[in-house]
């Protein structure tokens, strides 16, 4: 079992024919992901490798009976490409663009709000459903299937590490998932604590946040309430300065708040096991863990 | 990206928003010229820096005559401005904002910014106008008014009457002041701003309403569809080497402590930071060289980050997804011969093409650290930056 994605999942690539697109979605399909479709406006009728190229997201949903797609389109036309997924009625949009006008995605927020749609991102590296299926641009080698542990994270690289020590300890994943970096993305903190709670084959959750914005704060009190299997946090930033941007669009701490010290609370109030050093996740994760492998 | 409160205060007129009459000198004679044409005494002398807290650090007089401008304006030009924004090494005053007094009456505090925890666009008022809107919010949070509007349905007339009522504006200042509410969410739609702020906006003893000061802040993301905003950037108001840095697509933040370092992805390199805090050492920098970044791009982060004196040593972590380890090795060896390494380099590298990445460093005869996890290079830094 997993969240999200499984084996199942057919997938469309929105900006297939792109560097990017053309080098991702061939790693997808070597870690057996089932791309159905491409599409690039105005390349319809062409083939990348083996996948048919379509000219909107809805002809290639009528064509292939894809569900989920994923977005390599470049900053200023990726909020137009989700509003076609949405449109087209896709289940799951993960969208891994970085450098998307912030304003656009409030505008997508707000109109994808009523929508069956699931929106992953954006400047996200995507999710595993680890042995089933790999969307976006997480490298598949690290993860180690049969679960029982899910990831959740708004880095990329720091996902990547975390997964590297749970694999190491002996600890396989369910579904690991990259929810961005900017400060308005589609699914939280909330919704994948909220799914994993219910997965089965998730018995454990690591979560990794940073400075900037609440989502950390408010997943807390829904853990409180709701999520009864061990979680380990892990927040970085401690040491970032106040007002600047660190890389990410969302890693900011404007006028006081969110303060990793403040994140690195919330979680201790919630009974989240935090991790102090990244350096020694493997170790915590052995102590809290130990008995779900 | 910041702009200078002048620069704002032309976006201002664009819109219709009330600002004093006045503009900006980069010289004493030309504030003496602005303040002339201005037609009466007094004129405010403001310093244009990107910082806040300008008038409690001696940064804005009031001038009742052309030589208290001339006096004011000779010792705020050139001068370092310390306030609790710049830090304490201040800075440089090089440009001057001269404009016509007027009659308070009232100072209010207005800002339109995009509040991320909701996704809506938040108009933001308050009667405690002047002061930190921070310490008014941790004080007095019934003293701060919220209106949210959503940018796909925009702004309409209710939301400036829920505002101004709340606000308590005086009648005759009413329509100004709804008129000039619409302007600013306009003009922030309009330049993907990130915050549009006036603090304090003054109702004048004639109930007028204007903004004697500006702060706006755009999205950098979108800076791609805004030209007229770049003519705006002030690299004097940058640290240089973050100026070098934005060229190659860095993101480079320069930092206090004496470890230099550079990693791949924004949450990894936050981890190293923090990391190397823990190890008893401390970050000189923030350094993401990004997912895909290749030998060139690696080299030109390599050059930036040794450009700075403080660097006593240096930590490279990366974990290899998209960029490879190889890639990485090869711009570490290239900018290593080019620029010559003087200080301990302690190198964490882990995932694809790891092995040729390892091999390339070893076979390049550079005194390097190897480190076989985050928290062992991190030891392994700091103790090299103790010289242990």
């Amino acid at each position: 079992m997993s969240i999200f994605v499984d084996k199942n999942t057919k997938l469309v690539v929105q900006g297939i024919t792109g560097s990017e697109g053309m080098f991702h979605t061939r790693a997808c399909i070597e870690y057996g992901t089932k791309v159905v479709a491409g599409v690039t406006p105005g390349k319809g009728g062409q083939k990348m490798d083996n996948v048919p190229v379509f000219n909107t997201v809805e002809e290639a949903k009528k064509e292939t009976g894809a569900n989920a797609s994923v977005i390599f389109v470049p900053p200023p036309f990726a909020a137009d490409a989700i509003m076609e997924s949405a449109d087209a009625g896709l289940d799951v949009i993960v969208a891994i663009t970085e450098g998307i006008p912030i304003l656009d995605m409030y505008r997508v927020k707000n109109y994808i709000k009523d929508k069956k749609c699931r929106l992953i991102g954006p400047n996200c590296p995507g999710v595993i459903t680890a042995g089933e299926c790999k969307i976006g641009i997480m490298p598949g080698v690290i993860c180690k299937p049969g679960g029982p542990i899910g990831v959740v994270s708004r880095s990329g690289t720091l996902t990547y590490e975390v997964v590297d020590q749970l694999t190491k300890n002996g600890f396989g994943q369910t579904t690991i998932l990259g929810l961005g970096g900017d400060p308005v993305n589609g699914t939280n903190f909330i919704d994948c604590l909220d799914a994993f709670e219910k997965d089965p084959a998730t018995k454990g959750v690591v979560m990794v946040g940073e400075i900037g914005g609440d989502a950390e704060e408010k997943a807390c009190e829904f853990i409180k309430k709701n999520v009864k299997m061990p979680v380990i946090g892990f927040i970085c930033g401690i040491t970032a300065p106040p007002g600047r941007r660190m890389g990410h669009a969302g890693a900011i701490i404007s006028g006081g708040s969110g303060t990793a010290q403040g994140k690195i609370a919330a979680m201790k109030a919630a009974g989240v096991h935090v991790c102090e050093n990244l350096g020694v996740f493997g170790e915590l994760a052995v102590k809290v863990f130990k008995n779900l492998k | 990206m910041k702009i200078h409160e002048y620069q704002g205060k032309q976006l201002f007129k664009k819109y219709g928003v009330p600002v004093p009459e006045g503009g900006p000198a980069f010289s004493v004679d030309e504030a003496l010229d602005i303040a002339a044409r201005l037609g009466g005494y007094p004129v405010v002398v403001k310093a244009q820096i990107h910082a806040g807290g300008r008038g409690k650090g001696g940064g804005v007089k009031l001038a009742k005559s052309h030589e208290e401008v001339k006096e004011h304006a000779s010792k705020i030009l050139g001068m370092t401005l310390v306030t609790k924004q710049t830090g304490p090494q201040g800075k440089l005053v090089k440009r001057l904002l001269v404009e016509k007094g007027c009659n308070i009456a009232k100072e209010l505090y207005l800002s339109v910014l995009p509040d991320r925890s909701n996704a809506k666009i938040c108009l933001m008022g308050s009667e405690a106008g002047g002061m930190s809107i921070e310490e008014v919010a941790a004080a007095t949070p019934e003293k701060i008014i919220k209106v949210y509007v959503d940018p796909l349905l925009g702004i309409k007339p209710y939301h400036t009457r829920l505002l101004a009522f709340k606000m308590n504006i005086p009648k005759g200042a009413m329509k100004q002041f709804t008129q000039m509410i619409t302007g600013l969410y306009n003009l922030s739609m309009d330049y993907d701003c990130s915050l549009v702020e006036i603090n304090p906006l003054v109702i004048t003893k004639e109930e007028e309403v204007i903004a004697i000061d500006s702060k706006i802040n755009f999205d950098d993301n979108a800076l791609f569809r805004h030209k007229d905003v770049m003519e705006f950037r002030d690299l004097d108001e940058e640290d240089p080497l973050e100026v070098e840095a934005s060229k190659f697509d860095l993101n480079y933040i320069k930092l206090d402590g004496n470890v230099g370092n550079m990693v791949n992805g924004a949450g990894l390199a936050m981890a190293t930071m923090d990391i190397i805090m823990l190890a008893g050492a401390e970050p000189a920098n923030f350094l993401d060289v990004g997912g895909g970044a290749n030998a060139e791009q690696v080299k030109n982060a390599f050059k930036i980050m040794l450009s700075d004196p403080n660097v006593k040593a240096v930590l490279i972590n990366i974990f290899g997804g998209i960029l490879r380890c190889d890639r990485l090795a090869e711009g570490v060896v290239n900018a290593a011969k080019e620029v010559g390494i003087k200080v301990p380099v302690v190198i964490r590298m882990e995932g694809t093409n790891v092995e040729i990445g390892r091999k390339i460093l070893s076979d390049s005869g550079l005194q390097l650290v190897n480190a076989i996890s985050m928290k062992d290079a991190a030891e392994k830094v700091a103790k090299a930056v103790k010289g242990l």
